[in-house]
């Protein structure tokens, strides 16, 4: 098995993931156990769905500055309605990924700007968040927070997460009629249409899976944290694009690969934890993955150059 | 400037109307007031906003995400330069305005060494610019020297100093647009970055200056907002990230580049002041504001605001 340049891009987000791991266990060789490994990914559970979503919208061309909010509205909601009237809670979280398709037809019929369209429904968003919930608080219902303290078997939760969010993303993307579609949509749209799809609804489909995956990226930081706040997950919008540009998406649409992506929020929760497993001060925590973003991308940067070169 | 007409009009018609409706809601109580305060307000909202314009006009994928950094860092350093001393006001603007400039440089070469588009430059870059601020501003308890507290909070003729100091930029940034050689070449590589290079235009040097006046711009307002709330906290610019995009767009600018609108980013500023206060006036808690505000910048996107070649391309 050569080592080609292509393999080596492929493999880079994976790398640099194993690099931060390393780094961590050799600090803090306790860090390699159940417990540690849970402690230490425990956090990247729902940056993880919060990623996915990103990377659907992505796989278009777009980019969904909404996701931050959505996650804390999705978390509101679970935190207030669900646990008092479980069925108005799920319509009304149903009615939030509504709204996301709503916005993706938007985008499509009018041929608008994604960032800005997006960039509104994230004032729609936090606004009905903060309505819902003036002032932190809220009590997330019982099963989520049973669910996520699960001792699962063999390894712990979050990496059983990221494994079956990273196959479950990877047969969705590569392997369906609807991933190749939405592929297709963000290579060449004209084409789509010609080939008889429509594509104001492939668009709207596919911000209404963003949206299921910000409702379950919602429930579990709910899950996580018992309580909520409207602006709970209001940093996952850019760690989202951080992480999906780190597996390897990218913005022109249409490239994107579900296993890097959730390598990616991997390594940028890896990256913010980091310092604390090393006691250094928290103030470098954005400082780190900001470092380990340019770092990356800087290496890819290399082996493209190498490349060309060759 | 623009072939559309005046794309600056409908954020302005817009802001007008929402200042009647809170005047009429106040039974004309305060209609003078209300100007004054939106001006104060929309200044800092203008100063930020004119940055992001010239870059989001030098083409598509242009933006810079690293506004919020660039304040929180360039606010820390002014207040410890200025140190609370009159003397050093002066000193303490340059190195604001130095500060932004460099997080504007800083950008513009990971665009360029990593080949990676402006959106994942200048966030990744702010995410490094931020430590940095935290590093040196966290726990600061200095207060603006009391002369750059006056200064701020000045009145000219009735009018807040800080308004006519945001339009002498504003008029600044519009000759350069429309007279000089810089300003056309911004607009030229914003319309077509391939024709704009075979006609001879600084491609490269032409992005980089807009980085750099947009991070120049930031570190002036954030020195000036230390300054206004009696010292700086490095969460004071994190509002800049959406609404310099979103007063951007509003104002008229062509999201995908080429088409800078001056006079609609004041329109747009003067727009988002006014919807707060019009909804405050009648009632609305601050969820409802939110709301309103995403709906109505959605609405206006939606009614025409921007024109975008192809859907959802940035």
């Amino acid at each position: 098995m050569s080592l080609t340049a292509a393999r080596l891009r492929a493999l880079l987000p994976a790398l640099a993931l194993a690099a931060l791991l390393a780094a961590v266990f050799w600090r803090q060789p306790r860090a390699m156990s159940y417990f540690g490994l849970n402690l230490l990914l425990n956090l990247a559970m729902p940056i993880i769905f919060a990623t996915l979503a990103q990377m659907m919208i992505m796989a278009l061309g777009d980019l969904d500055l909404s996701i931050g909010p959505f996650v804390s509205l999705a978390a509101t909601i679970g935190a207030t309605v669900l646990p008092q009237q479980p069925a108005w809670g799920v319509a009304a979280l149903a009615a939030a990924i509504g709204v996301y398709a709503v916005a993706g037809a938007l985008v499509e019929r009018r041929k608008l700007p994604s960032i800005v369209v997006t960039l509104g429904l994230s004032f729609v968003w936090l606004g009905c968040a903060v309505m819902l919930l003036p002032t932190p608080g809220g009590r997330s219902p019982q099963w989520l927070i049973d669910a996520l303290r699960w001792k699962a078997p063999v390894l712990p939760l979050p990496i059983w997460t990221a494994c079956i969010a990273a196959l479950l993303g990877h047969l969705l993307i590569t392997r369906s009629a609807f991933g190749t579609a939405v592929r297709g949509l963000g290579g060449n749209a004209a084409a789509m249409a010609k080939a008889g799809w429509s594509t104001l609804r492939l668009r709207a489909t596919v911000y209404a899976a963003a949206g299921g995956f910000g409702v379950v990226a919602g429930l579990m930081l709910l899950g996580q944290s018992t309580s909520a706040d409207a602006n709970i997950a209001s940093r996952y919008t850019l760690i989202s694009v951080a992480a999906v540009i780190l597996g390897g998406g990218e913005f022109s649409g249409g490239r994107v690969s579900p296993v890097g992506a959730v390598i990616g929020a991997l390594t940028m929760t890896l990256a913010a934890s980091f310092l604390t497993f090393l006691s250094i001060a928290p103030d470098w925590q954005i400082g780190m993955q900001g470092l380990i973003l340019i770092g990356v991308l800087g290496l890819r940067a290399a082996i493209d150059r190498w490349e060309e070169r060759a | 400037m623009n072939a559309h007409g005046r794309p600056w009009l409908g954020s302005w018609v817009a802001a007008i109307l929402a200042w009647i409706v809170t005047v009429a809601v106040g039974h004309g109580q305060g209609a003078g007031d209300l100007i004054s305060a939106a001006l104060s307000f929309s200044a800092f909202t203008v100063l930020v906003s004119l940055g992001q314009m010239l870059v989001i006009s030098s083409g598509p994928g242009n933006v810079d995400l690293s506004i919020p950094s660039a304040i929180a860092l360039s606010s820390a350093l002014a207040m410890i330069v200025m140190n609370g001393d009159n003397t050093m006001i002066v000193p303490g603007l340059m190195v604001a305005i130095v500060a932004g400039a460099a997080v504007g440089l800083f950008n513009v070469a990971l665009i360029r060494l990593l080949r990676i588009p402006p959106i994942i430059a200048t966030l990744s870059g702010s995410m490094i610019v931020m430590s940095t601020a935290i590093s040196f501003g966290r726990g600061l308890k200095i207060k603006p020297p009391p002369m750059f507290s006056a200064f701020v909070a000045e009145r000219v003729f009735g009018l807040p100093l800080l308004a006519l100091v945001a339009l002498a930029i504003t008029a600044a940034v519009w000759l350069l647009l429309e007279r000089t050689v810089l300003g056309r070449s911004i607009a030229a590589i914003g319309q077509n970055r391939r024709a704009a290079r075979l006609a001879g235009v600084q491609v490269e040097r032409t992005r980089l200056l807009t980085y750099l006046i947009c991070g120049a711009l930031a570190g002036l307002t954030g020195a000036l907002i230390a300054g206004f709330s009696g010292g700086n906290s490095l969460d004071q610019g994190d509002e800049y990230l959406l609404l310099t995009i979103a007063v951007v767009v509003i104002g008229g600018s062509s999201v995908s580049g080429g088409r800078p609108c001056v006079p609609g980013v004041w329109g747009a500023a003067l727009l988002m002041f006014m919807l707060v206060a019009m909804l405050n006036s009648a009632g609305a808690g601050p969820g409802l504001r939110t709301l309103s505000t995403g709906v109505i910048i959605i609405a206006v996107i939606a009614l025409g605001g921007a024109r975008a070649r192809g859907a959802g391309k940035l």
